[in-house]
């Protein structure tokens, strides 16, 4: 690639949020007309550092300089940003459902004159950007109407009317499927020819190594390295996992030894359908069991059906249409309410604490009993002296930071958070423990606790099962991994001998078998 | 478990025993709200008291004061379940002219005794809840739809029913919210004996349930209020029942009967939503309806409940409010709902659901008595009435939202 003046240059970029430090020095420079990837492990920094360049994070909120095409920028608000024609495009897409395709394109850009909006206009143009992204719906159709690939190129149409010239894409492709994948990464490279700069940030490789020109690793808040992926050694996805992983394993994780005892809960031809469209099977005829003692943790993309699996076991707490059986201890047990699935000692901790988990209003302590406050009461009337002692105890075995169990759960950190999910469960005195995502948006220090907490748990004779998407967590504490793609479970390895390299090759087999 | 280290000895503060959080400064700015809402209610007591020239707390009016506001207690504690649970309660005005027609009408045409009348009203207003319950929980439609289309639906029924009054209801029936308990003691010179005792023994149960609690919670090592504020609010609460059981004992009847009945849901509904699980229920689904549900909450059936409830509150307003008027009127309860919710408001009880507290919202309801006996005895036109009401309902509001903001910024 012959050397033009970067479009974007980021300096020493160092934003703190209270308590931890999620950027730390980071430099970052862009060629015009690339495609430039960035990666890392979820937590590393790859979204803060991306809403830092487009003004989320207003200038002043963090440290370091931002050069976009040679001038110093101090973005404020998103406005700014787009001003100069950078736009993000978020993970969670940010279109009205009931809005025309029209009316989302232009939505706080109306072509209108004096407050009165042309509709022939607007129809005119979006259908011009509808095809310039390779879409031949309607402009009026509404978004709730098409898919999620399609609201995606929607997404992107919306960026060119907005003159861009370095589009952000933050993991665009996690809830596509392959055919809508390919077609995104075939438009990108399309408007790459056009003149259009993109920062991609994505978890997949392979998608990486097909379409940038360039990829940033990001660990830890701190860019590690910048490969050229156009050079005379093709880089390879391990390559890039190695900067992403990096440092020593063995210091991240608890030394564990697991006392593995008998069966406690085997799940048989688990199938489960989307509660929206009951025809698409989520789920698809997954087996799996636990151990008494064993952590066995589960792996897969986004939408490989991890979390539902889990929350239609939990109760049916997911899903219609769901079929299988469950066997606790040998003996075929029905979950078929959330309250049967906690008295038969199943316990989920779910991977959105602050929506589904906790009650943020509400002090640690009525947390911490909600699960089984009957435990606790007689004739319906809470206990309120043991309430507190129990929750006590779990504050202090959780080592919780708080000043006490009065204290609000929203008030606490994530990682203490995590400790009153956790404790919540442990209340309800499951045999089976499911982690959601346990240690999404907790800081290194704290996660290491949670795993201590996990592993204790395991010692203590439950059989735990973890969902995680990051892939080093589920090797360094899993004792036995399953790989899930597309609803189906595609593998199962033991802990000692799993590799990243090889849970992603069934995190990604196809329906038909064959591998990517 | 094993993972209590020696860090968790050096890190978490040591508890001591009876910790008291802060100081008094500290104790009040985190109660504000409660507070504030009681110093409201006093300020109103205290300003009207001055404007109508001392007239407000002559004994009789004070006696007035609570049968005539009967009805908005009763409700506002129904309506603050329905809010914490995350609902409204647009029927409950309707309700009361739908029920109170049926209650005179088994009384004056079927000539059912009317003990037995308030009770089968009392039912009926349970059956009500069902009927909104079971549309709101299983079928899953927006309680402001249902509702809104319950209003309509009683308030219909109600006019065909009753047509425009049903009159000449049984002695007793009428007595339920006119007359007051017999003064069968006795006088201590112009004060009634019974009030007295009533009176006494609310201040005794008061003092006892305090100390009581501070107890356990100082047992239990948790925070408690400054052992200064503690005494004060004590001495405070009783001097306030002292100063109101005088007035009571010293007006025409004594006790009103309404505040016997107002009393006894006061204390049964705050000990439901403080100590069952129930309670528990109904806050955890207002705060997080997910979180509930994935906690192993039925919810349907805690909503089909709080219906329920609101119904059966419903019926015993519709006795009080026909018994109050002596008669039934097909226009009965208008606007009662919109009373019941602004006392709720009023009271503190948060307008996404989660929070909010029987005891806020009889304050907010007295606040709204006070501000209706106030202005009426100033003679003030009826629709001046509601405008200083609604802006009262506003003021109050708005402080809550400007406090929690001030609150949440300084974090």
């Amino acid at each position: 690639m012959p050397t033009k003046a970067p479009i974007l240059e980021m300096r020493g970029i160092t934003k703190t949020f209270p308590g931890v430090k999620a950027l730390q020095d980071v430099t970052m420079t862009v060629a015009p007309g690339e495609v430039h990837a960035i990666c890392g492990e979820n937590g590393a920094g790859k979204s803060t550092l991306m809403k830092v360049l487009s003004g989320i994070y207003p200038h002043g909120n963090y440290e370091g300089e931002i050069f976009f095409e040679g001038e110093p920028c101090q973005f404020r608000s998103i406005r700014d940003s787009e001003a100069r024609g950078i736009v993000i495009i978020h993970q969670e897409l940010a279109l009205s459902p009931f809005l025309s395709i029209a009316e989302n394109i232009y939505l706080g850009n109306e072509r209108a004159t004096r407050g009165i909006i042309n509709w022939t206009k607007t129809n005119k143009l979006a259908s011009e950007l509808l095809a310039r992204v390779g879409l031949t719906e309607q402009p009026d159709t509404k978004i709730i109407d098409i898919g999620v690939g399609k609201q995606q190129l929607v997404e992107i149409a919306k960026a060119l009317s907005k003159k861009v010239k370095l589009l952000i894409l933050d993991e665009p492709t996690a809830a596509l499927n392959d055919e809508d994948s390919a077609h995104l990464l075939e438009l990108i490279r399309h408007l790459k020819g056009q003149g259009i700069t993109s920062i991609i940030i994505s978890h997949k490789l392979n998608e990486i190594a097909a379409i940038a020109d360039s990829t940033t690793i990001i660990r830890d808040g701190q860019t590690i390295e910048t490969l050229n992926m156009r050079g005379a050694e093709p880089v390879t996805e391990d390559r890039i996992i190695r900067g992403m992983v990096g440092r020593d394993m063995a210091h991240r994780f608890p030394e564990h030894t697991p006392t593995i005892g008998d069966e406690v809960l085997r799940i048989e031809d688990w199938t489960v359908h989307h509660p929206i469209h009951n025809h698409r099977a989520v789920v698809e005829n997954a087996s799996l069991h636990v151990r008494s003692g064993e952590i066995v943790g589960i792996a897969g993309l986004m939408g490989a059906g991890r979390t539902e699996l889990a929350m239609s076991v939990f109760g049916g707490s997911y899903g219609t249409g769901i079929t299988g059986r469950i066997f606790l201890h040998g003996q075929q047990i029905s979950v078929r309410s959330v309250s049967e699935a906690i008295s038969n000692g199943i316990a989920y901790a779910t991977e959105d604490r602050k929506h589904f988990g906790l009650n943020l209003i509400e002090d640690i302590k009525r947390n911490t009993t909600a699960a089984k406050l009957s435990s606790i009461s007689r004739l319906g009337v809470v206990d309120s002296a043991a309430e507190v002692t129990h929750a006590e105890r779990l504050r202090k075995e959780m080592r919780t930071k708080a000043e006490s169990v009065d204290v609000p759960a929203g008030k606490l950190s994530g990682g203490n958070q995590q400790k009153v999910v956790l404790s919540k469960w442990l209340f309800s005195e499951p045999e089976v423990l499911i982690l959601d995502e346990p240690t999404r948006g907790i800081d290194v220090g704290a996660k290491f606790e949670i795993y201590q907490i996990i592993n204790t748990l395991a010692d203590a004779g439950k059989a735990v099962i973890v969902i995680s998407s990051e892939l080093p967590e589920l090797i360094g504490i899993c004792d036995r991994i399953y790989a899930m793609s597309q609803g189906r479970i595609t593998g199962e390895i033991p802990g000692r001998e799993a590799t990243q390299e090889a849970l992603m090759r069934y995190m990604t087999m196809e329906k038909n078998g064959a591998s990517v | 478990m094993n993972a209590v280290s020696e860090t968790e000895t050096k890190k978490a503060p040591a508890p001591a025993r009876g910790r008291d959080a802060g100081g008094i400064g500290a104790y009040l700015s985190r109660n504000l709200r409660q507070y504030g809402m009681m110093a409201a209610l006093l300020i109103i007591v205290g300003l009207f008291q001055v404007l109508t020239d001392n007239r407000l707390l002559l004994p009789n009016n004070v006696a007035s004061l609570i049968q005539q506001n009967a009805y908005v207690l009763i409700l506002a504690i129904g309506m603050v379940i329905v809010i914490v649970a995350g609902h409204i309660d647009l029927s409950v005005g309707s309700v009361v002219a739908f029920i109170g027609g049926v209650c005179a009408l088994m009384m004056s045409d079927w000539n059912i005794p009317w003990l037995v009348a308030v009770l089968l009203s009392i039912a009926l207003g349970g059956l009500v809840g069902c009927w909104q319950g079971f549309w709101v929980a299983y079928v899953g439609i927006p309680a402001f739809i249902v509702t809104l289309g319950g209003m309509l639906i009683f308030r219909g029924l109600a006019i065909v029913l009753v047509g425009t009054t049903v009159a000449g209801l049984p002695e007793g029936f009428n007595a339920i919210s006119n007359n007051s308990l017999p003064n069968s003691l006795g006088f201590m010179g112009q004060l009634d004996i019974v009030t007295v005792l009533i009176g006494i023994i609310t201040i005794v149960g008061l003092v006892v349930g305090q100390i009581r609690t501070r107890r356990t919670l100082i047992r239990h090592e948790l925070k408690t209020e400054p052992f200064g504020a503690f005494v004060v609010k004590t001495v405070l609460f009783s001097l306030l029942i002292t100063f109101f059981t005088y007035l009571l004992a010293k007006s025409a009847g004594g006790m009103p009967i309404v505040l016997v009945i107002i009393g006894v849901l006061v204390l049964v509904y705050s000990f439901i939503m403080a100590n069952t699980v129930f309670g528990r229920h109904v806050y955890a689904m207002g705060g997080n309806l997910p979180a509930a549900m994935l906690s192993g909450v039925k919810t349907k059936r805690v909503n089909f409940l709080v219906f329920v409830n609101m119904g059966l509150l419903t019926g015993v307003a519709a006795v009080v409010t026909t018994s109050r008027a002596g008669a039934a009127v097909a226009a009965a309860g208008q606007n009662f709902e919109l009373d019941a919710i602004a006392a709720a408001f009023i009271g503190g009880t948060a307008v996404t659901g989660g929070i909010g507290k029987v005891s806020g919202a009889m304050i907010g309801a007295l606040i709204m008595g006070v501000l209706n006996m106030g202005l009426s005895i100033m003679n003030v036109d009826a629709s001046w009435q509601q405008t200083i009401k609604g802006l009262v309902l506003l003021a109050a509001v708005a402080l809550d939202f400007l406090n929690k903001r001030r609150a949440g910024s300084s974090e």
